[in-house]
């Protein structure tokens, strides 16, 4: 029962950043139906920003603003530079280019930065713990949790009160209607890039205090778990990616633990034999979307 | 008001409109009647912003609008009541009113919501139901107040009628009737044809992508030759 428990905490703990980036990545598939596999070059960037800053002396606190605000810039740097270009393309185009941005971005840090490992200090208090009981709770999951919690609140608050809010869901469920309407395509596409890109910020912060490292490649581990929290929960459902994020990061860990000793380095392996079986059962997610009608 | 002069509009080589010219004053109430793919569709894609002609131009208060996006034909004062209505299905019926007034100030949007919401007391009965939940009728009513919403001066309906029961259709009509009153300029589509004559200043009969009458509902109700597309349309 206290294992089961103990799971289940550490479990919400690594869904949280997966839930975030699923959300991210749900809302621009909403509006443009563009699966990003770029998604995670966000904490790439993010990572690099931040070995170049702590280096040069700054404070965590001071790097947890400027990583959320690198990831917003970056995300709407790539909208303009490779996204509104081939907006409106047939979705495989759009997933041609998301990966095409994924390889750029690699491309420029392996070029023009290092193909090594760069680390950077994490802040101490990451790898504290307490116990309530006979329970051993890390401060970090604790503030994952509620940092998760509040974005999502407030994300739900932006997108049931703002006009912003109305025209994202607006635009998501029929984007020619919502024209029509006098919705911007300009203005809805860039906002949900840059609440995208809010979201990856946040998960980003935990991310990197967690790896304590950056790589060229550090972007595909995150875009992944984002990608398939966002199918599993069903792709276009911005709730389905929320939960699809925790039941990844439940699953991961609850395996991690359960599985005999062999196994259990093999962890993603059966998460993504589970998720393939899911598939077989559920192709649309735990959430399925009625399909819009498309003209 | 708006000037509608040589559109053309392809779907890659077919012609879904030829050559299509037609006018509609400042408080004129005008039908657009034809068999099916006539191409009535196309028309008021085409003048919207939906569809970009392939030749031809539309001018609205006299300035040239041909292939603006949609939501600047909005700005300009022109709303559409798609076909099919489109309304938002998962969102609730004040906030699709809400997103007809994106355009506007928040305090004359509210203004504008509770006008609609007196116009349309079906609508006020059912403010926090998700759209999807509305009946046929509601669910016209809805999009009719949502393209409202915009204050629009020149208001397009496409097929406002479809599907609708003969009390509700009674109901379309007589909306029609209060918005011309009320000043506001309409240009419809409708598959009843005779209902719509009756109900228009002039109207415009489209038959295969081609403008081939045009005049007042008597004149038209007149012609022999056009009786197949009043009663054969459906």
């Amino acid at each position: 029962m206290t294992e089961l428990l103990q799971n289940l905490i550490d479990g919400l703990g690594r869904g949280s950043i997966y839930a975030l980036l699923a959300l991210g990545i749900a809302v621009i598939f909403g509006v443009m139906h563009l699966l990003n596999f770029a998604h995670g070059e966000l904490i790439t960037v993010s990572g690099y920003v931040s070995v170049w800053a702590l280096g040069a002396g700054l404070s965590w606190w001071l790097l947890v603003p400027l990583i959320i605000v690198t990831s917003v810039a970056t995300s709407l740097i790539i909208e303009r530079v490779a996204f509104s270009r081939v907006r409106g393309a047939n979705d495989f185009t759009l997933l041609l280019t998301s990966f095409g941005v994924h390889f750029v971005v690699s491309a420029i840090f392996l070029l023009y930065v290092s193909a090594s490992v760069k680390n950077f200090s994490r802040p101490g208090w990451v790898a504290d713990t307490y116990s309530i009981g006979s329970l051993n709770i890390e401060v970090f999951d604790t503030v994952v949790i509620i940092v998760t919690i509040l974005t999502l609140v407030g994300t739900t608050l932006l997108l049931q009160r703002t006009m912003f809010g109305l025209a994202l869901r607006a635009a998501a469920a029929d984007f020619d209607t919502a024209r029509l309407m006098g919705v911007k395509s300009d203005s809805v596409i860039r906002g949900a890039f840059a609440l995208s890109g809010l979201l990856a910020g946040i998960a980003g912060v935990f991310w990197l205090m967690r790896a304590g490292s950056t790589t060229p490649s550090a972007g595909i581990d995150p875009m992944l778990k984002g990608v398939l929290a966002a199918l599993i929960g069903g792709l276009g459902s911005l709730r389905g990616a929320v939960l699809g994020g925790f039941a990844l990061g439940l699953a991961e860990v609850l395996l991690r633990s359960r599985l005999p000793g062999d196994l259990a380095s093999l962890t993603e392996g059966v998460v993504f034999a589970l998720i393939a079986v899911f598939f077989i059962f559920r192709p649309g997610g735990i959430l399925t979307v009625a399909t819009a009608e498309r003209v | 008001m708006l000037e509608v002069s040589g559109l053309t509009t392809r779907y890659g080589a077919i012609s879904a409109l030829r050559d299509v010219s037609l006018s509609v004053g400042a408080g004129e109430v005008i039908g657009l009647i034809g068999p099916n793919g006539a191409g009535k569709t196309t028309l008021l894609g085409s003048i919207a912003g939906l569809l970009a002609p392939a030749e031809g131009t539309v001018s609205f208060d006299g300035k040239t609008v041909t292939g603006l996006s949609p939501e600047r034909m909005l700005r300009a004062g022109l709303a559409l009541v798609p076909e099919h209505r489109r309304i938002f299905t998962d969102m609730t019926v004040e906030e699709n009113l809400k997103i007809g007034g994106v355009t506007l100030r928040a305090s004359e949007r509210t203004g504008l919501l509770n006008e609609m919401m007196e116009l349309f007391p079906v609508l006020s009965d059912k403010r926090d139901t998700p759209a999807g939940f509305l009946s046929g009728g509601e669910a016209q009513q809805l999009a009719i107040a949502r393209a409202l919403m915009s204050k629009p001066r020149l208001l397009m309906m496409d097929e406002p009628s479809l599907g609708l029961a003969p009390i509700l259709v009674d109901l379309v009509f007589d909306l029609i009737g209060r918005l011309r009153e009320a000043g506001t300029t309409v240009l419809v589509v409708e598959q009843n044809a005779t209902r719509m004559l009756d109900a228009a200043d002039r109207a415009y009969v489209l038959r295969s992508g081609e403008v081939v009458a045009s005049g007042t509902g008597a004149d038209l109700l007149a012609r022999s030759d056009l009786f197949d597309t009043f009663v054969g349309g459906h």
